[in-house]
């Protein structure tokens, strides 16, 4: 099938935009560079769980536990704290690895469990690899509990460091929109595996178990292997992001892995639709842009009417979040942009 | 043995009130099947208005065990009124949607209530005036308080209350039948959307109490207060069974006591240097020094791990007859 110009046209103008982006971004201020970065690893962030619960239809709430994994095999293995400095094509993929085995650890006692019941299991398992980090310290310090640890080694090929600014091509290049490129290029990987996947044999077989487990089984698909799949990969794309947090960031502690961030991630797949991988694009950039907008309007506003600031913008940021779960959920439940199948369940059309 | 009776008691006194807590997440699940993830935070918001209201008196010389009275009546009320909001707003236009929905919602309510209680009470600590006079008696080498009594006692008289209103009034009668079917229930004129009104009701009016309870019993409410407790207290109602009243009552003091015995003893246990085999190979170890595994500061693991090895092993709890798994 051959597309129409119109299309290819649609499509090289995103590309061009994306790829100027951060040079306008940076233009406003490199901050705005790094919000766009860690945009696009919420972005990596939603996809990842959007396998496990848009995909599969397994609620998990602890997702952010692999995140903190995979920051912290990157972190270990490229910092001082063990004077390990290996690069990162060796300890991005072992940190994926390693998230996808917890993946698997968390997986397996669950299986049997349906919705809700899982979600608060996946919860607490958040919640014990966190407990785990911040204590982990004695008696041999592996973690460097609370503290945290800092100078992470950032990427580097050959002689280049993503820390640094250079000049390439008589363009000065800063650290920040070095990794945006990284991180894009990555983003597009992932959401292409996302895509085939979805239209695989894997993912219609998970779109059976999340319609119906009963049912799938018995059409012969093997749903415990498929559930586990799900949780493995979903947990894999949940370590790369994290090795890549930690090298952009360069300290990690536990406090990047809290609850809340679990269901700011759960959020952002919600709002955007379940199962349909643009919308879950979509609610990443959305929560995380909005709310660092409002940081920059909402707190100037406030000086300017009553002199001192009243409500702080991290707050209203946490508001968002609630109010878009529930109102998203009362007015809209199959999210922004819907995937087909939601649409048709949750309307209760038949096709 | 000392540590052991210590411990008990201890358990004994956060149990209880985990088992009040419990209690609300598992009448609103026995009689609608939905997690009520927002509880935790009602607890918090009964805690946070009853302390306010205690330091606000507390300074007028009224005697302490009024002052306290005063604060959880005002806490009560509140609660009320936040738990019938909850229901009526977010929960009751999806009580026929997937099952994903309500729970996605109660997550979103937990996120608002919580920060509209960082608005009101910013994020400091709110203290409990020292108005009690601390009273402790020692039996067989363990201590237990006047505060610690009272808090038992409280949250017994509250669990011999509310299973009266269950299994002895009118409105019990029609929880029961509304939990066993809402649509046949309905048909015999029981208002069926009353009754789990009335059911979040009461749940939050227990909450406000715990509340009040657990922050006394620690000394300290704060605005993160009640995701913890509310998940410990999730943990001891899928312990007894959830939708199970009286399962609660023991999955609450059963998990409390588990909890403080492990946190009691998760040190010695782990002492590596204790295991003569292990004990050569540790330099830490030399002169009745200790190799430490984990420490009693992975005491909320516990309550955790008791979560997930029930759902794993008996989805349906210690005293649960339904079978868990209705997917």
């Amino acid at each position: 099938m051959k597309a129409p110009l119109r299309v290819w046209a649609g499509v090289a103008l995103v590309v061009v935009s994306l790829l100027l982006l951060p040079f306008a971004l940076a233009y406003a201020g490199t901050a705005w560079v790094r919000i766009a970065n860690f945009a696009i690893l919420y972005v990596l962030l939603a996809l990842g769980l959007n396998i496990v619960v848009g995909f599969a239809g397994l609620l998990d709430l602890g997702y952010i536990a692999f995140y903190a994994v995979g920051a912290y095999v990157y972190a270990l293995l490229a910092s001082a704290h063990f004077n390990l400095h290996l690069p990162f094509w060796i300890t991005l993929p072992i940190g994926a690895s390693v998230a996808a085995l917890f993946g698997i650890v968390l997986g397996a006692p669950t299986l049997k469990l349906r919705g809700d019941y899982l979600a608060i299991v996946t919860l607490g398992f958040g919640e014990i690899v966190r407990i785990f980090l911040v204590n982990l310290s004695r008696p041999v310090n592996i973690t460097n509990g609370p503290q945290g640890i800092a100078g992470i080694d950032p990427f580097s090929i050959g002689s280049m460091d993503f820390s640094k600014s250079e000049n390439l091509l008589g363009v000065d290049v800063s650290g920040p929109i070095k990794y945006y490129y990284l991180l894009l290029a990555v983003t597009v990987a992932v959401i292409v595996v996302n895509i085939r996947l979805q239209n695989s044999r894997i993912g219609r077989a998970w779109e059976a178990i999340r319609e119906d487990e009963v049912a799938a089984r018995s059409m012969g698909i093997n749903t415990r292997n498929l559930k586990l799949l799900a949780f493995a990969m979903g947990a894999s794309f949940g370590g790369l992001a994290g090795g890549m947090f930690s090298a952009i960031q360069g300290f990690i502690s536990p406090e990047s892995f809290i609850l809340v961030e679990s269901i700011m991630v759960v959020s952002m797949v919600v709002l955007g639709g379940m199962g349909n991988i643009w919308g879950v694009v979509l609610g990443a950039l959305l929560l995380s842009f909005v709310p660092e907008l409002l940081r920059w309007t909402v707190g100037p506003v406030q000086e300017a009417l009553f002199g001192r600031q009243l409500v702080e913008p991290e707050v209203i940021r946490m508001l968002i979040f609630g109010f878009a779960l529930v109102l998203i959920m009362l007015f809209r439940p199959a999210g922004l942009l819907p995937s087909e199948v939601r649409r048709r369940e949750l309307t209760g059309q038949s096709t | 043995m000392d540590t052991f009776l210590q411990q008990l008691v201890n358990g004994l006194t956060a149990g209880s009130v985990y088992a009040v807590v419990a209690l609300g997440y598992t009448m609103v699940y026995g009689i609608i099947q939905l997690i009520n993830f927002a509880h935790g935070e009602v607890v918090m918001i009964g805690a946070m208005v009853a302390f306010t209201v205690i330091n606000a008196i507390a300074p007028s010389g009224m005697p302490p065990l009024a002052v306290v009275l005063i604060g959880t009546s005002a806490a009560i009320p509140v609660c009320m009124l936040v738990g019938y909001a909850l229901e009526r707003l977010a929960y009751r236009p999806l009580r026929h949607a997937p099952r994903l929905a309500p729970l996605i919602t109660a997550i979103g309510l937990s996120i608002i209530l919580q920060h509209l209680a960082l608005l009101v009470w910013s994020r400091n600590i709110l203290a409990f005036p020292q108005i009690i006079e601390l009273r402790t008696f020692t039996y067989f080498g363990a201590t237990i308080s006047n505060v610690q009594l009272a808090i038992v006692a409280v949250c017994l008289a509250m669990m011999a209350a509310l299973a009266l209103l269950v299994y002895r009034t009118r409105l019990g009668t029609a929880m029961r039948a509304t939990a066993q079917n809402p649509q046949v229930a309905g048909l015999m004129g029981i208002d069926v959307n009353r009754v789990i009104a009335v059911t979040f009701v009461i749940g939050a009016a227990l909450g406000a109490v715990a509340g009040v309870l657990f922050g006394t019993y620690y000394g300290i409410a704060q605005y993160t207060m009640g995701s913890v407790l509310g998940l410990k207290a999730f943990s001891a109602a899928v312990l007894g069974g959830i939708g199970n009243i009286p399962g609660a009552m023991l999955g609450g003091v059963l998990l409390g006591l588990v909890e403080a015995l492990g946190a009691g003893y998760i040190g010695e246990f782990t002492d590596l240097c204790q295991y003569a085999w292990l004990a050569g190979g540790i330099d830490a170890c030399g002169g009745g020094g200790h190799f430490i595994l984990f420490g009693s500061n992975y005491q909320d693991v516990i309550s955790f791990l008791v979560l997930i090895l029930v759902l794993v092993f008996r989805p349906s709890g210690l005293l649960g007859e339904r079978v868990g798994d209705r997917a």
